[in-house]
């Protein structure tokens, strides 16, 4: 286990010359009665990676892991595992293991008998299988529980048990499908720290399916936002959070606060689609100036969301729009007393002004 | 339920009037069967085994109990190897027809047993030169393929596809993943899905009377020939007990077993 804490996620440089994980060329899912799940789908994800597929629900995300784990076949495109394809290969054919949403766990072997199926499968001596998955059980915490029955677990001991089964054969690629999704928040957060431990430390790369934005941006080097079977943009979650390509992901990734078409012209003199994220926002009193070179609109306190260590302010603007800024409740405010209806001041700088496509 | 006690005495009379009437017939056979009586005095004078050592040189019924416990292990084994496969069929893949053909399947158990026998004594006769013993043990096994069709595809719909999945996921072939993973899960259904087809052959008359070959009788078939009887009588009541017991047993054993396995799955 590394000592030292990484301050800033480091994400694998694309270097030309090196043999992605995972390519898909071309890549096109259609079901049977015309939906078309994945639209010509052209994704290299880095040997070691840490990528999300984010998206919302029905946008292709898991048939886009089916489609890489061999459970289905594109109806046009390739599909390169090390740089060899495998488009028509069995899913008992390629490197790749799944940690499915439902656990998928064999219900009439016990916890320590699934952790060794891989390993039986690969024809590994006993007593080696049997190190090597307890070895596996240890890292998610579970050595004490192998001679159980999966259905003496709990949600969150199930999907520890998935996780040691597909990584006890050290696949290339791990594929993940929402395999929090079942879990509280608390236990949720804590798997996610794991999560991301165990790729660190195993450098298996990592493919993992979600809905939750923040669970995207915490866990990945790399998100991909999916809409409607297209990937809308693809980057580090600085990237995709900071500098959104276009209005779908500005507002799924992060509350939506988009000026288009007449209020973007009167408010910020441009043409165009605009994003500014709500914590780039500052809040004054109406008759405060704005500092030199900022962007400045007048407007009316719509809502105040209190959630703690935030608050939430929904203004009107004067000029046309409505724009939320959010505000720490640190105590420092300018405003300890903004009240529904008050007239305010927001302005911010111009280079958080997002132009989307 | 909280019932109140009227309602409950009522209920209580009932299921004690139903067993009464389906459990002291069989009752009064199996007692018969020792009875030292040959003809049906209640109660009985005294008991003997006399009848069962009878029945036992006799050569006809030993005769008839052996052509029927092979029909019912034949029938039984091609119910299992061909219900195993179609119950596979119908729920792991999706073809053209399969709404038609599940429904198909199972039509035996609907069709009354002269229809059936009428048809197959037809086809085996007119198309396929006659009935022998195979033609019996085929008989059987339309209506024992049902039981196992029924029993072993209610356990696969209730077990998680992604179970099977995950195994080939994990390396294994198609056909490692039936041994290790969908087979164990199915082990249980089939034994309770074989113990009913065999009881269900073992008794069965109707079907057998149109399908079985020249000369050969099972268990059933030679007794209600020798029903009527009357110095066959008492050997006639050892015979319904052996009967009892045979059908009777196998179904005990499904039930329990269902209901172990039932338990585990639920567990
Ligand atoms: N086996 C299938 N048959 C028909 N349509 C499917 C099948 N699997 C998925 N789809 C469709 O493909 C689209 C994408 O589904 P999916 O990949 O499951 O999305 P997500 O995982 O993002 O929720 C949906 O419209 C879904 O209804
Ligand atoms: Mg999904």
């Amino acid at each position: 286990m590394p000592s030292v804490a990484r301050s800033v996620p480091v994400t694998p440089p694309q270097q030309a010359g090196e043999t992605p994980a995972i390519s898909l060329r071309g890549v096109r899912k259609e079901f049977p009665g015309g939906i078309v799940a994945v639209h010509d789908l052209d994704l290299d994800i880095a040997e070691g990676e840490f990528v999300t597929l984010l998206g919302p629900s029905g946008s292709g995300k898991t048939t886009v892991l089916r489609l890489i784990a061999g459970f289905e076949q594109p109806t046009a495109g390739t599909v390169l595992l090390r740089s060899r394809d495998v488009t028509a290969a069995p899913p008992f054919d390629r490197d790749v293991h799944t940690v499915f949403q439902d656990y998928a766990l064999f219900p009439h072997l016990s916890v320590l008998r699934n952790v060794e199926y891989p390993l039986r499968i690969a024809k590994v001596p006993r007593a080696e299988r049997r190190e090597r998955a307890l070895a596996a059980l240890a890292t998610v915490r579970l050595e004490a529980l192998g001679d159980r029955s999966p259905a003496a677990l709990s949600g969150g001991q199930r999907q520890r048990v998935a996780l040691a089964r597909a990584l006890v054969n050290r696949p290339a690629v791990l594929l993940l499908d929402e395999p929090l999704g079942a879990l509280d928040l608390k236990l949720r957060e804590q798997m996610q720290i794991e999560l991301k431990e165990i790729q660190r430390t195993s450098g298996i790369t990592f493919v993992f399916v979600t809905h939750d934005q923040d669970e995207a941006l915490t866990l990945a080097d790399r998100t991909i936002v999916f809409s409607e079977g297209r990937v809308e943009q693809a980057g580090s979650a600085q990237e995709v959070y900071e500098r959104p390509a276009s209005a779908f992901v500005a507002g799924f990734v992060g509350t939506s606060n988009v000026l288009a078409g007449a209020d973007a012209r009167a408010v910020l003199g441009r043409d165009g689609s605009w994003s500014i994220r709500p914590e780039k926002i500052t809040v004054t009193a109406a008759d405060h100036t704005a500092p030199a070179g900022w962007t400045t609109a007048v407007g009316v306190v719509e809502e105040l969301v209190y959630t703690g260590a935030t608050t939430r302010c929904v203004v009107a603007l004067e000029a046309g729009g409505v724009l939320s800024a959010l505000l720490l409740n640190g105590g420092g405010n300018d405003l300890p007393t903004l009240a529904r209806g008050q007239d305010v001041r927001l302005s911010w700088r111009p280079e958080h002004e997002i132009h989307l496509m | 339920m909280i019932l109140s006690t009227p309602a409950r005495w009522l209920l209580r009379a009932a299921a004690i009037g139903v067993l009464t009437f389906v459990y002291v017939p069989l009752l009064l056979v199996l007692v018969n069967s020792f009875s030292s009586s040959a003809t049906f005095t209640w109660p009985p004078p005294s008991l003997t085994l006399q009848w069962w050592q009878v029945a036992a040189t006799n050569e006809g019924l030993r005769a008839a109990v052996v052509t029927s416990v092979e029909v019912a292990l034949l029938a039984t084994l091609i119910a299992v190897v061909i219900g195993t496969l179609a119950s596979m069929a119908l729920t792991r893949y999706t073809f053209f027809g399969q709404e038609a053909v599940s429904l198909l399947v199972l039509l035996p158990i609907a069709l009354p047993g002269i229809v059936t026998g009428i048809a197959l004594n037809t086809l085996f006769t007119q198309a396929l030169g006659g009935l022998t013993f195979f033609t019996l043990v085929a008989g059987h096994a339309t209506f024992c393929i049902v039981i196992v069709v029924n029993n072993a595809s209610a356990r696969l719909r209730r077990m998680s596809g992604t179970v099977e999945e995950a195994s080939t996921d994990l390396g294994a072939t198609p056909w490692t993943t039936w041994w290790l993973v969908t087979f164990p899960a199915l082990r249980g259904a089939l034994v309770a899905g074989a113990l009913l087809a065999f009881a269900l052959s073992f008794d069965e008359i109707i079907v057998t009377t149109f399908t079985a070959g020249p000369g050969l009788q099972t268990l059933p078939l030679w007794i209600f020939q020798n029903l009527f009887r009357p110095n066959q009588s008492p050997v006639v009541n050892v015979a319904a007990a052996v009967l009892v017991v045979i059908s009777v047993l196998p179904v005990y054993l499904a039930n329990r077993l269902s209901g172990d396995s039932a338990g585990a799955a639920t567990k």
